[in-house]
This record gives structure tokens, sequence and C-alpha cells, in this order.
């Protein structure tokens, strides 16, 4: 029991495989730390559904070697996927910026969401009152 | 009938995203429209291929209007626009340069045009997308038209043929010369 259950804790495990090669690792973990979490939000632009950070493309690894790069230059982060973002634009960051022709995307869901709740709600109502309505005209019925 | 209405709005709206959803899907993701029109060429700097003298770097754009082409000898593509390429330098229709891009070896590229010419005024190696990335390219062959001012007028993706040639590249080319 124990052993298939050891089977089949590993088989959940997850192995992600690191796309990074160790040779690209920063040795201040630090400076690693930054350039991973820059990675994981931009695109990779060969695998448009994966970040830089997951592709094992070879413009993504190029990508991955220029952020690192240029946060040991000491750059900033925001410096960095600026650099980025000039070149590819915001379609290369994973997390579209909130702005004037993102805000449909940002929050039309939620506008939908609230306009279909206050929809039903308005819905129900109304039938309560329709039906309290028809039970009134039916009671003046008997009455009548 | 006119107090019916509410309950075909979520239908209309459905109707009206599917609309929009639908037309979405025909569009091509690979296509994005290039951050870099209308900007200046950003900066790089690029070292000579090997058995040549002279690199290519940003400075070297200016007071022509010329195309900057991104290939590689591993590019199937690049191979199939290659002899259109190799017209445009016989007719001297444009100056050329080239962004060798990715190459397995450093002498994998020079081979290369060794065998089928060489069309490029100047070409710079690109062996870590240092080129590639400054352009924002995202695949080979990628073509970008830069101005006499070192202004990025246009960018096309895939081989250029005779026919995209005589529609689109022509008609800004002759735009930009007047000027």
């Amino acid at each position: 029991m124990k052993a298939i259950f050891t089977i089949v804790a590993i088989l959940f495990f997850p192995f992600a495989a690191l796309a990074v090669d160790p040779g690209e690792i920063l040795k201040d973990p630090n400076l690693e730390k930054r350039a991973r979490s820059i990675s994981k939000g931009l695109r990779c632009v060969v695998c448009q559904n994966q970040s830089i950070d997951d592709s094992d493309a070879q413009l993504a690894r190029d990508l991955r070697i220029l952020v690192r790069n240029r946060i040991v230059a000491g750059d900033s982060d925001t410096a960095v996927i600026d650099y980025v973002v000039s070149r590819y634009g915001d379609f290369v960051l994973l997390k579209p910026p909130i702005k004037g022709v993102t805000l449909v995307l940002w929050f039309g869901p939620i506008f939908f969401t609230l306009a279909g709740l206050i929809g039903l709600i308005l819905f129900f109502r109304r039938q309560r009152i329709d039906s309290k309505a028809l039970v009134q005209m039916d009671n003046e019925e008997i009455n009548n | 009938m006119n107090s019916r209405w509410p309950y075909y709005t979520p239908l209309i709206i459905l109707g009206i995203l599917a609309f929009y959803f639908a037309a979405g899907l025909g569009q091509n993701p690979a296509k994005v429209k290039s951050v870099l029109i209308n900007k200046k060429v950003p900066e790089f700097l690029l070292p000579p291929i090997e058995g040549s003298l002279k690199g290519f770097s940003n400075s070297d754009l200016k007071n022509q209007v010329v195309l900057v082409n991104i290939f590689g000898s591993w590019c199937v593509s690049c191979r199939i626009e290659h002899p259109f390429l190799m017209q445009l330098k016989e007719k001297k229709s444009i100056p050329i340069y080239g962004i060798d891009w990715r190459e397995p070896d450093s002498t994998a590229g020079p081979k290369w045009l060794e065998k089928f010419g060489n069309p490029y005024t100047l070409i710079g190696d690109d062996p870590n997308s240092l080129g590639a990335i400054a352009f924002g390219v995202t695949g080979a062959p990628e073509t970008f038209i830069v101005d006499k001012n070192g202004i990025i007028r246009f960018k096309h993706l895939g081989p250029i043929t005779k026919d995209n040639w005589d529609e689109t590249f022509k008609p800004i080319l002759e735009d930009l010369r007047k000027k």
C-alpha cells in the first residue's frame, strides 16, 4: 500500500522542465531572482503563449541572457522591461498594462458580470411582483 | 412587445461579442504591428562576419533609403528570398544591409553567401540575437525600410517576392525618395 502511494505521489510530483540553462544563471542569487521574475512576465515571441522563462526557443534564451546582462549592468527592473517593450511592444508583456486601449480587456468582464447580476435581480423582482399581483387578482376574482 | 426587449439584450450582446471574437480568430497573431515604425533605428553594433572587415551598426544607416534584412543560412525562407535580393543588387535598386542571425558557426553565413551570392552592402554577425532583438525581430527573414533620417518606415515579415515588392515596397520607397 505504502509503495503504491509513493509511486502515485511521485507521478503527481511536478517535474517542471526548466528552460533556463545552468550556464545562464547569475551568481548573485538576488539578481537571478529579479531576472527570473522579469523573464516570467515577458512573452516568448516565437511560441507566443509561453514566457521566455519557460521557453526553449533560442530567441527566448537570447532574451533571457539580455535581461540578465542588463540587470548586471545596473538597470532597474522597469528599465529592463521598458527596453524589451520598446522593441516588441506591449504584446511582449504577458500581463497587458492598464491603459486606454486595454480598459475593455481589464474591466469588461467585471462590467458584464455586474450587468448580468443586476439584470437577474431586476428579473426576479419583477416576477415576484407579477406573481403577487396575480395572486391578488385571483383573490379578488374569488371574492367577486 | 416593447417590454420584452430587456430579455433579448444578453442575446444581442452575446451576438456582438461572438462577431468580434470570430473576426479575431481569423487574425494571425504573428503579425503584430511593429512598435518601431516611425521610430529611429535602435542602437546596435554588430561585428563583421568571418572573412569580412566591416561590421554593421546603426550609424551606417543615414543619408539614404535602405533595406535592412534579417537572414540566416539555416533559414529556408531566406533561401527562397535570396535570388530576389540578388536581382535588386544587380539592378542597383536599393542598398541592402544584412543581419546574419544565429548562425550555427562562424563559417556557415560566409559559405552560404559565397554559394548563392552576396546582395549586402554591409553585414553584421548576430550570434546572440542582439541585432535581432534591437529590431524586435520574431523570425527570419524580416525586412525593414529605413529612410534618409534613419527612421524605420516599414517592416515586412517573410520573404520579399516580386509581387509584394511591386505592391508594397515600391510605392513606399518612391514616396520616401521624394522627400
